[in-house]
């Protein structure tokens, strides 16, 4: 679900943030149009908005946990988890967190990745929310949903600031609920 | 907040008690400075940041720069809060466009941190952050990369210092803040 679908069509920030997001084309390969949200941190108005959406919508839902998906899920999630008084929890690359973890595999487009996050980070039946930067095949939110629910939280729901239109309407991951700010700007290279 | 202990903020020893101490990661004989079980105590993590912010809110800063991955943690809620921008300093080939790096060493070999060109502007007061500072090896590349393009580093900010690698020494004679030290 885009945030135009949820009351807020015509919101002037929605467009702030898009314009905000530099595309690159064919990085990191060829053909991939890349949504770098580096220059919306540059834009501490911008940055702001897409903070003060997310806190906006999760602030009355019961959150007591946000995970973010390493590294750029590390920029968004902590300011949500600040103003929602919940915790922050990172979900890393294999090998860099330290003390007991449990991992998860995910496809890549060649072979596989893993997420893990540290075990003892989760209490039972927690409500959490997953965060990430963008949302393309859905297979590092899947990841990150499934080391969860294994550690026994309750995902309510998904949430990025990019994300590819097929994600539109009831779209589920995994059956949990995804929300997304903004569609992708140039998802096709324009030729002439 | 580096300074007497008189003068401590009661703030700091309930941020102290939240860091786990885990041995032999990610080798045998490192005493790792494990700061995720701070961010697992909301009043913890927000004492963290407002003790940054009300440092540096009145001190003009523009731009914070954070060190992947766990600078990223603590920078973004510090310039949102003082309204500066965010500038992720990031390993090799993840950011996309044009970019600058600079070397520095590690225990075996080298590594690099990258910037993107244009992110920061000539004479732009600048703050960089990480979770902590040990030899200084990867602050001091940060510096280096800031003052490449024409930035003034005010200070630098870490959760955790570790006194006895004298990373303080390696910052070109730009100050510390920390509001740890774990000897």
């Amino acid at each position: 679900m885009f945030a135009v679908e949820n009351g807020l069509q015509g919101d002037p920030r929605l467009q702030a943030i898009s314009d905000a997001i530099r595309v690159i084309p064919h990085f990191p390969k060829t053909g991939i149009m890349f949504q770098d949200i580096t220059t919306l941190l540059l834009d501490p108005v911008a940055f702001k908005h897409v903070v003060d959406i997310f806190v906006d919508r999760y602030k009355h839902m019961n959150i007591s946990l946000v995970a973010g998906v390493e590294a750029r899920g590390f920029i968004f999630g902590p300011p949500i988890a600040l103003a929602i008084g919940a915790k922050f929890i990172p979900l890393r690359k294999p090998g860099k967190l330290p003390g007991k973890v449990i991992s998860e595999e995910y496809e890549l487009e060649y072979g596989n990745d893993r997420l893990e996050m540290s075990m003892e980070a989760v209490k039972s039946q927690e409500r959490a929310l997953v965060i990430d930067d963008l949302v393309a095949t859905g297979g590092t939110l899947s990841a990150s949903i499934n080391l969860l629910e294994r550690a026994g939280a309750e995902v309510v729901e998904c949430a990025c600031v990019v994300g590819l239109p097929k994600f539109k309407g009831q779209c589920k991951l995994k059956g949990k609920p995804l929300y997304v700010l903004v569609e992708p700007s140039q998802l096709e290279e324009i030729t002439f | 907040m580096s300074g007497n202990k008189e003068e401590e903020d009661p703030r700091i020893n309930g941020i102290k008690t939240k860091i786990r101490v885990v041995p032999d990661f990610p080798k045998k004989g490192i005493m790792f400075q494990d700061i995720t079980t701070v961010l697992l105590d909301p009043k913890a993590f927000k004492d963290t940041i407002d003790l940054f912010v009300e440092r540096y809110r009145d001190k003009n800063i523009s731009v914070v720069a954070g060190i992947e991955a766990r600078g990223f943690l603590f920078g973004p809620p510090i310039a949102l809060a003082i309204g500066a921008k965010f500038v992720p300093l990031r390993k090799p080939k993840k950011l996309p466009g044009e970019t600058i790096f600079e070397e520095y060493e590690l225990e075996y070999g080298n590594d690099r941190l990258e910037m993107h060109v244009g992110a920061v502007e000539v004479g732009e007061r600048t703050l960089i952050v990480d979770d902590l500072i040990a030899t200084g090896g990867t602050l001091c590349a940060a510096i280096n990369l800031l003052e490449r393009v024409g930035a003034e580093v005010v200070e630098c900010a870490c959760v955790i210092e570790l006194p006895e690698l004298q990373g303080k020494q390696r910052l070109k004679g730009k100050p510390l803040c920390m509001l740890v030290e774990y000897r």
